[in-house]
């Protein structure tokens, strides 16, 4: 299991209702289902994520929140509402966060950090749009239409009053390395970050 | 049927017929005192009697839901896209059962059987049935059968919708319901279309108040139209763009008001085909039965709380350009059963068909199918 799921399941309290958003194969709510029993819902829509997720037993929607938003949910619908690197990739990434906490108590949000030392020696070296392993496209064809950084998004959660509970930053393998810490926003490749209202 | 069987063929089947003698109370009711049930089944039902599934039939189907009653049947059952060895309703694993609904017209006690208390045909005497009468019988029916409880009960359009109510009425019976092309309850265009489909029916001068057979004669010129307006809303736009197009039977118009276009040509076969085939009280019955399900309604219109009950996993399933059940219908579905804390999953396929689309194999619909059968197979076979 990735890393940065281990971290997501630590945060999730066992036998809670839990809403992935972007769910992807469904590998997290079926990890949160056997080890956390969760009640866990998920959105995506890859036709073959879907038939993944169904293999899995997992409980998946298709809907395309990027289109629909989020506003067939109840408030408070859910105890945890979890989106994992699909954030950088909609078109209005603050409102989906404000939408999220509507819904969830707490969120649980991860994206790759813009300000990555190695995203920025690259353009500082080639004077390109970087591309990496944690971003591998190209600026025409990228999904990632709102890429920022740490600071951008801690930014974001002072503006709209939303508190930061936990936050942690791996690499891109996943893996959590103590160094990375002393300069997150530097060295952090990418974020996880636990919020709430 | 072709010369050699398709290996994921379920074959011959012979339909076979149950009657029960205990009188069953309708919703409107009344009560019938006695009835027949025809049905079909596919596979064998294991010692534990835990992989049976239910197949519900839509407005116009029946119990012949795959293989073929004889060789020299032309086309299979009308879902054997979907039963059969390797099919999604895998009849290898599971065993299937498939009715014809009371009212019907195909062998089980409808408008067209007689009545034991005056010896003659039902017609317009035969009560109004509902989807909730469908499901008592269809219990009764899984009693007769040795099956306690079913690991799912499938259907699209109206038999998704009976597949619902089972959930509701009998949720310790059933463990799964996929529910396709369907929706939790018609709007007014919905209804307004299956008025205009009985009134062609009963304004035709042959269909005498529902007595035509005892004049001899069927209300054909009704029921032809009540099918050609019930097609349309089968098909999408696209569907019958690509199929027809303005193509026409001779290049030249005839500036007169006979079939000219491909399309009338096709709305009439389909019409005349039909009304050959189907009884006229049977057609005002399902429509009927249709605009009546609505299972929110004893429960003060709370759909979340009529599905409290369930106790079932769900599967729905829309298609794109469904406009008939639109996915969209199916989605209010979808939010209620999140509401009330229940399994479920739902996906919305990308297809041109329309409506029709539930009957039709298009790969991805067969990928989610068979995933979410496959699971069930794991948990009951």
């Amino acid at each position: 299991m990735r890393a940065d799921l281990k971290i997501i399941e630590q945060w999730v309290k066992p036998e809670s209702s839990v809403l992935d958003v972007g769910c992807g194969d469904g590998t997290l709510l079926q990890h949160l289902q056997e080890n956390k029993q969760v009640n866990g819902y998920g959105l995506e829509i890859s036709a073959s994520n879907i038939t993944s997720c169904i293999e899995k037993d997992v409980n998946v929607l298709e809907q395309n929140v990027d289109v629909k938003g989020l506003s067939n949910f109840q408030s408070n619908r859910f105890d945890t509402v979890i989106m994992t690197q699909a954030l950088q990739a909609l078109r209005q990434p603050d409102v989906m966060l404000e939408e999220m906490l509507r819904l969830g108590k707490e969120c649980i949000v991860t994206f790759p950090n813009f300000a990555y030392w190695r995203t920025r020696a690259y353009l500082m070296r080639k004077g390109r749009m970087p591309i990496s392993k944690a971003l591998p496209y190209t600026w025409y064809n990228t999904p990632n239409i709102h890429l920022c950084t740490f600071k951008d998004f801690e930014e974001l959660c002072v503006q709209k009053n939303i508190h930061i509970l936990d936050r942690t930053v791996v690499d891109k393998e996943h893996q959590d390395r103590w160094f990375i810490h002393m300069w997150p926003n530097m060295l952090g490749e990418i974020a996880i970050y636990r919020v709430t209202r | 049927m072709p010369e050699t069987l398709p290996i994921d063929s379920v074959g011959l089947v012979t339909p076979q017929t149950l009657h029960f003698d205990q009188p069953l109370t309708l919703q409107c009711g009344k009560v019938l005192p006695e009835y027949d049930l025809v049905y079909e089944t596919y596979g064998e039902l294991n010692s534990s009697a835990s992989n049976a599934i239910l197949i519900c039939h839509a407005l116009s189907g029946h119990h012949h839901a795959a293989g073929y009653h004889s060789t020299s049947e032309k086309k299979p059952g009308w879902w054997d896209s979907c039963i059969g060895p390797g099919k999604p309703i895998d009849t290898s694993r599971f065993f299937v059962v498939s009715l014809n609904n009371l009212g019907g017209c195909h062998g089980s006690t409808g408008p067209t059987s007689i009545n034991p208390a005056t010896k003659t045909q039902y017609g317009p005497e035969f009560p109004v049935v509902t989807v909730k009468d469908w499901i008592v019988s269809q219990a009764r029916l899984a009693d007769k059968l040795g099956v306690t409880k079913w690991s799912a009960v499938i259907g699209g359009s109206l038999g998704g919708m009976q597949a619902l109510q089972w959930s509701i009425d009998y949720p310790q019976r059933i463990g799964n319901a996929v529910i396709i092309a369907s929706t939790p309850k018609l709007t007014a265009q919905n209804i307004a279309f299956n008025e205009v489909a009985r009134k062609a029916i009963t304004s035709d001068p042959a269909f005498h108040e529902g007595r035509y057979f005892e004049h001899n004669t069927i209300p054909q010129k009704g029921l032809m139209l009540a099918r050609m307006v019930g097609h349309i809303t089968y098909l999408s736009d696209a569907a019958m763009g690509e199929k027809f197009g303005r193509d026409m039977r001779n290049k030249a118009f005839k500036f007169g008001y006979d079939v000219e276009f491909e399309v009338e040509s096709y709305l009439n076969y389909q019409g005349e085909r039909f009304s050959e085939n189907f009884d006229a009280n049977t057609y005002l019955l399902m429509t009927r039965a249709l605009d009546y399900f609505d299972p929110a309604k004893e429960y003060e219109g709370l759909l979340e709380n009529a599905l409290k009950k369930a106790l079932c996993k769900f599967m729905v399933i829309s298609f794109s350009t469904d406009w008939r059940f639109s996915p969209e219908r199916s989605e209010i579905l979808v939010d209620e059963l999140v509401k009330a804390g229940k399994k479920v999953s739902y996906t919305e396929i990308d297809a041109p068909h329309g409506h029709d689309a539930f009957l039709i194999p298009t790969p991805r619909y067969m990928d989610v199918f068979t995933a979410f059968m496959n699971r069930i197979a794991k948990e009951f076979c």
